[in-house]
């Protein structure tokens, strides 16, 4: 084991290397680029042996990765906003061929506007695809998780593409300290693959993304896809139980901070759940009894860890880092919906924060603890709140009074 | 490996890798073409699917094939190709799979997905020189969905979206795409033309390719009784007359050296084939658009002309 400091995409470069991939389809795209440098490096000197191929296309990339799984390699690929709804459609193909691809999405908000900084979107865009969804906070987490999700993935009671999220900037290219497992323990944790299902070879010809013909079929195999999806919650926590085990550091589905005894809970996820653990230290040196709890897991969704970690709380505020335009957050309709039928559901509110990068200030996790109590006390509710300060529209009046000079010249 | 040319109908591998049973309509100039190439290729294949007709082919729990399947999807089976064949070798170098196990990769697609969707991706694979066969089956448009234009249409075809009207009375207004000379710009090892109507020229076709590595690929002009408004049984007849004609020219192209594997010695007139079509009928009733007509013709010349195949 060594210790380094990595920035998000090292992490998951080090977690591919470490998961001792056969063969990664590549395209670039900001800011997942780091992570394909990074491999195409090592396989280039010799420290991986692996086969990276530059594609076409992030629609050619996630087809041949997912090929090249169905045909028993061990796959990767990364992408991010754009180039993953770009291969998008192969998202949900690759997902119903049943093969244990993993991927890295690094969030970037979706055009338009284009731009370079993070939100969920993207990768929320494929929520219902059949991928399972891991979500870091940490470039630790990053590392571990690549290694986590091909356990899972290969696992024969799940068979499912993985997609490991980390945010954009804010973790791609953020410095931290990372411990690097050495590969034999990786190797004892997660065995070279070898696939007992239908792949391609001679002996054994198979037909694979086969049509089906009526709803019978169909709803059939669809159904398959989410059962495993939720045996993965099981499996999860035993690989985790494993990984813990060999390499003293937990993931669970759901992770609580001074969640306990909290009365007002924020529910958040990815490396903006640092800000929030900040804002409920804050919020508890003024005496509020704060707390939060961050989503590793949004598919398959940890519906009973987040209901027990929940019941019971005066209020519970979800901040979503993403838009469903013309609804609200994406994840409080999900976290509402676990919650909707509990006798001791607690009052749920939505709020809107850090779109395409935007900083989420103290000030605006105050507002947010401010409206936790308030509804709670006074059963006022609205929203989904749309965040934004004082200050930023102040920039952004500057820009449009720009916009509008030019205009007239 | 080069192999020895056959000479005779009797010399085609009797053996059948596509299976009678096919969901496939009467008189499929494509399944023909299909049947021939796996004749040649053998039952160690992999077949990469794009959307079209023969998605249809492989539907669970049945498929007529002795080889393996993969549908991908309409825009990328030249890149399900590349992962596998890319996996394959990975796995063989490994020793993870035994080379005995070993495929070879075929894309088939229809005309959709090689002259229009799957062009980008197509133009990957072969600037990878990835080792993989593709194999086009072209009616001249979207078949599958009920014949709509697609880049392979040629000029003054009917279809579904270029229906002959009194402001665009000759149906489909542009000339058909030089897929061809787009892909052969890339300098594949093995390009050629076939057709279901010259099986010996088909199959030796494919023994030639045999012996290069990287991508070989294979266009054939399929009659499709539906789109094309003919009855099944003329299929051959059709597929023959587009080479006689001169409208399909039979031909290959080893590292971008065009050679002619079928020349006719008198080229039939064009009206010939287009008569009898029913995509074409508006062409000759109810009155002979005379320009049209001789602009299809004037095309066929002139691309034998410059072949200096016709003086």
């Amino acid at each position: 084991m060594t210790r380094e400091m990595l920035t998000g995409n090292a992490a998951a470069a080090w977690g591919v290397r470490l998961a001792e991939v056969d063969y990664v389809p590549v395209y670039p795209i900001t800011p997942q680029t780091e992570i394909i440098e990074t491999l195409a490096e090592w396989i280039s000197d010799g420290m991986m042996d692996a086969r990276l191929v530059t594609m076409d296309s992030e629609h050619s990339m996630i087809t041949a990765a997912g090929a090249a799984s169905a045909t028993g390699a061990r796959a990767f690929t990364a992408t991010s906003s754009q180039g993953l709804l770009y291969g998008f459609e192969m998202i949900y193909t690759v997902a119903g061929w049943r093969v244990p691809l993993v991927m890295v999405n690094v969030s970037r908000g979706l055009s338009s506007p284009l731009t370079l900084e993070p939100d969920h979107n993207d990768v929320l865009a494929i929520r219902d695809s059949g991928f399972l969804q891991i979500h870091c906070e940490t470039c630790q987490e990053v590392l571990d998780s690549i290694i986590l999700a091909y356990r899972l993935a290969e696992d024969e009671r799940v068979l499912l593409p993985v997609m490991v999220n980390m945010d954009g900037f804010y973790l791609s290219f953020t410095r931290e300290p990372v411990e690097i497992p050495n590969p034999e323990e990786v190797r004892e944790f997660l065995p070279p693959y070898r696939p007992k299902h239908a792949f391609f070879m001679a002996s054994q010809p198979m037909a694979q993304g086969v049509a089906v013909l009526g709803g019978s079929a169909y709803s059939y195999f669809k159904y398959q896809m989410h059962l495993a999806s939720l045996k993965a919650l099981e499996v999860y926590g035993e690989i985790c139980a494993e990984f813990e085990r060999e390499f003293r550091r937990g993931y669970g589905p759901v992770e609580g901070y001074m969640l306990e005894d909290a009365e007002y809970a924020l529910v958040m996820v990815g490396s903006f759940s640092t800000l929030g653990k900040k804002a409920v230290k804050r919020a508890r040196d003024r005496g509020i009894r704060a707390g939060l709890l961050k989503l590793r897991l949004l598919r398959p969704f940890p519906e009973a860890d987040l209901r027990r970690a929940l019941e019971g709380k005066r209020a519970v505020a979800v901040l979503d880092q993403n838009i469903s335009v013309g609804k609200g957050g994406i994840l409080y309709s999900e976290v509402a919906s676990c919650l909707c039928n509990s006798k001791k559901r607690p009052v749920l509110l939505s709020f809107i924060g850090g779109l395409g990068g935007k900083n989420i200030s103290p000030h605006e996790f105050e507002f947010l603890f401010e409206k936790m109590i308030e509804a709670f006390e006074q059963g006022t509710l609205n929203g989904p709140h749309l965040l934004y300060t004082e200050q930023e529209w102040e920039e952004m009046s500057l820009l449009k009074r720009t916009a509008e000079k030019e205009g007239a010249a | 490996m080069k192999e020895e040319p056959i000479k005779s109908f009797r010399d085609i591998p009797g053996e059948e890798v596509l299976c009678s049973g096919t969901p496939a309509c009467a008189g499929c100039g494509g399944l023909l073409t299909l049947r021939h190439c796996l004749k040649a290729l053998g039952d160690r294949v992999v077949i990469v699917n794009a959307a079209s007709c023969f998605t249809l082919l492989a539907i669970y729990p049945l498929n007529p094939f002795k080889n393996s399947w993969l549908y991908t999807a309409m825009a990328s089976a030249p890149a399900g190709a590349q992962g596998v064949r890319d996996a394959l070798d990975v796995l063989i170098e490994k020793g993870k799979l035994d080379s005995e196990e070993d495929l070879k990769v075929v894309v088939l697609t229809g005309d959709g997905s090689a002259y229009d969707m799957g062009l980008s991706s197509t133009s990957g694979a072969l600037y990878r020189n990835l080792d993989f066969y593709y194999i086009c089956y072209d009616n001249e448009a979207y078949g599958n969905t009920g014949f709509q234009e697609s880049g392979a249409t040629p000029l003054g075809s009917k279809t579904a979206t270029t229906p002959p009207g009194e402001r665009h009375p000759i149906g489909s207004e542009l000339p058909k795409k030089d897929l061809f000379e787009i892909w052969k710009s890339h300098r594949p090892p093995y390009l050629a033309t076939i057709s279901p109507a010259y099986p010996i020229d088909l199959i030796n076709k494919f023994k030639r390719a045999g012996q290069y590595r990287g991508p070989k690929l294979f266009i054939s002009l399929v009659p499709c009784p539906p789109g094309w408004g003919t009855d099944p049984s003329r299929s051959v007849d059709l597929a023959k007359l587009a080479v006689e004609t001169g409208v399909w020219a039979l031909k290959e192209a080893v590292r971008g050296e065009v050679g002619h594997t079928v020349v006719p010695k008198r080229f039939k007139p064009v009206e010939e084939y287009l008569r009898g079509q029913g995509r074409f009928a508006h062409l000759f009733r109810p009155v002979r658009q005379e320009e049209t007509l001789r602009e299809i013709q004037e095309r066929v010349d002139e691309y034998w002309r410059l072949h200096k195949l016709l003086l």
